[in-house]
């Protein structure tokens, strides 16, 4: 279980992951906030809570978990995330999305170390994790391999292509996530394209659902994520109902204009106030 | 090379399965995945001998080059096999991003390459793969002449990193090396001297120029014939000597003659070293049923065709 005292420490981790993804893509006038603060907590969860075996001092180290970002816009989460967890300093996200910045506006793989794979154009995330975790079971090797994707991303067909082979290959090395947050880039997912009965659908491809109330709630991401570990035969998916936006009001309050881009000096302001940094671009980012 | 002894033909694809059996005899730490259509690439050999180094992903080709993707990603040296109208043509945007991009050490197999399919028709006869797979950075692009060259390429790519695209055929074709053939990745093959015109050629094509270099012969044109079976990278050297020393030359491919061996070979000399060229390939159109040599016919892709082509560039060199 999770004490008191770690869960206070993961609440403050994903707080300043929140200040630097408002503060970057703040920065860059562009990015993707919203579907970044959705997943917060699970990238929380996933680097801090325990979950992911991984040591930022090695990230090559071969027995490592691999997280793939398959909704590889969410750049922010990430770079945010790695950052905290000691992958290279904070200092370098000021550059993101900026001219020979390691770190690019979707995902590319090895830049910086950390990132596992390749992404943004959407729905590739998972087949790869099929073929790590392949690879993982040839060599007789324990790692796992967790992969992140929106719930819009998976009107993507390879998702369900992807779905159904590790099924048949019964991955059980394979966790996947949904940042169940019910917007996508043109607006609501019920009138983009509606995804309902979402773990139905998982369920009929053969996977394990674990289906949990709040995927801002760190500890309810981090006991689906264990119980996931024991699953054997099936590969399991993790569905973590979210908020685009989460912790901004006026992104929360308009998920949908806030799916690509940054916001203006006012509202990185009010955004930095409202997450309890005060404002002050030189707050540490300790609480006030 | 002898045109005495008889014919001894093979389907290049015929290559594939046995190859990687020896590849995984040999040690290499590879991982082979096909699509549905193992019985026709022959990837299912090796499942026969290596049953935990081959895998049928069913016809899904995205989740075929992710899962490719990953495997290399993890050290594995990854041969994907389908049909070239599927390989590139359902997962091209996947090939770009998940291979091409972060450069994965994949071997993109792409058989049933051209309109010598035959009778399956327009759909299932890829004259576009090449356009298709030259267009990506980091990609290098491979049509083996023959069945013995394509045994070379796919050994050769297994020890060579990084992502290739290599396209085999399905029609049983004349072979025309033997054992003593050294297949190099980016270095063309001069497969006969000439003076006077180049065939620069690639795949079966690359037969059907050395026929009509032996008719053209007896009207007393001495024709050199460049296999270039890498159109990507173009062996520069080759090219620029065949330039310089004939002055004029012809491209043979199995393809639209936009966008492959022809366009690679036509932006090269525009760009270094123009010189009268012409093309023998697929005339921007599709393909459609018939025999494969009734279709090779149809699209000048023969011997006769060729020889039409040097007539014509010779015409035009000054």
């Amino acid at each position: 279980m999770t004490t008191l005292t770690s869960l206070e420490t993961l609440h403050e981790t994903a707080r300043r992951i929140r200040r630097h993804i408002v503060e970057m893509t703040h920065a860059a006038q562009s990015g993707h906030p919203g579907g970044s603060l959705s997943a917060v907590e699970i990238l929380t969860a996933l680097y801090f809570g325990g979950v992911l075996r991984h040591d930022p001092a090695r990230p090559d180290w071969p027995e490592r978990d691999r997280f793939v970002l398959s909704k590889g816009h969410a750049t922010p989460v990430l770079y945010a995330t790695l950052a905290e967890a000691g992958y290279f300093e904070a200092a370098l996200l000021s550059s993101f999305r900026r001219l020979d910045s390691p770190l690019q506006g979707h995902v590319v793989r090895g830049r910086p170390a950390g990132v596992e794979m390749s992404g943004g154009a959407l729905g590739m995330g998972l087949s790869f994790c099929l073929g790590q975790a392949l690879a993982a079971r040839i060599d007789g090797a324990s790692w796992r391999c967790y992969c992140l994707l929106g719930d819009g991303e998976l009107n993507e067909g390879q998702n369900w292509e992807a779905a159904m082979a590790a099924a048949h290959f019964e991955l059980d090395r394979v966790t996947a996530v949904v940042d169940r947050n019910r917007f996508q880039n043109d607006g609501p997912e019920a009138e983009i394209m509606r995804m309902d009965p979402l773990a139905d659908k998982w369920r009929a491809f053969g996977w394990h659902v674990i289906e949990i109330a709040d995927g801002h709630d760190v500890r309810q991401v981090i006991a689906a994520l264990e119980e996931a570990k024991g699953v054997s035969g099936r590969p399991q998916v993790v569905i973590a109902p979210t908020h685009k936006g989460k912790g901004v009001s006026f992104m929360e309050e308009n998920p949908a204009g806030w799916h690509g881009k940054g916001p203006s000096d006012e509202q990185l302001a009010q955004a930095l106030r409202e997450l309890g940094f005060g404002g002050g671009a030189a707050d540490n980012g300790s609480a006030p | 090379m002898t045109t005495a002894a008889p014919v001894r033909r093979a389907a290049t694809r015929e290559a594939y399965g046995p190859t990687l059996v020896k590849l995984a005899d040999a040690g290499v730490d590879l991982v082979a995945l096909d699509a549905d259509l193992a019985a026709s690439t022959g990837g299912n050999k090796l499942g026969r001998a290596h049953p935990d180094r081959w895998y049928t992903v069913g016809a899904a080709e995205a989740n075929l080059i992710g899962m490719a993707a990953g495997l290399a990603a993890a050290g594995k040296v990854v041969y994907a096999a389908s049909f070239a109208v599927f390989l590139p043509g359902h997962c091209f945007d996947q090939i770009r991003v998940s291979i091409a991009q972060p450069q994965l050490n994949v071997k993109l197999i792409a058989s049933h390459g051209g309109v010598s399919v035959g009778e399956d028709g327009a759909s299932a006869q890829a004259v576009e793969d090449l356009a298709l797979m030259t267009s990506l950075a980091n990609m290098r692009v491979v049509v083996p002449a023959d069945v013995v060259e394509m045994e070379q390429a796919l050994t050769a790519a297994a020890y060579s990193d990084g992502p290739i695209y290599i396209r085999m055929g399905r029609p049983k074709i004349p072979v025309i090396y033997d054992e003593s053939h050294e297949f190099r990745i980016g270095q063309a093959h001069l497969a006969r001297p000439g003076g006077d015109v180049t065939v620069v050629a690639c795949g079966l094509l690359v037969g059907a120029a050395l026929e009509a270099a032996d008719a053209l012969a007896a009207e007393g044109v001495s024709v050199r014939v460049l296999n270039m079976a890498t159109i990507k990278p173009l062996d520069a050297a080759a090219l620029a000597a065949a330039a310089a020393e004939t002055g004029a030359i012809v491209t043979a491919e199995e393809h639209s003659v936009i966008g492959g061996l022809g366009g690679a070979v036509a932006r090269w000399l525009a760009l270094n070293a123009p010189v009268p060229m012409e093309q023998v390939g697929v005339q921007d159109r599709y393909g459609e049923s018939g025999t494969w040599t009734q279709l090779l016919e149809r699209h000048g892709l023969t011997a006769q065709g060729v020889t039409e082509a040097v007539r014509r560039v010779l015409a035009r060199k000054a």
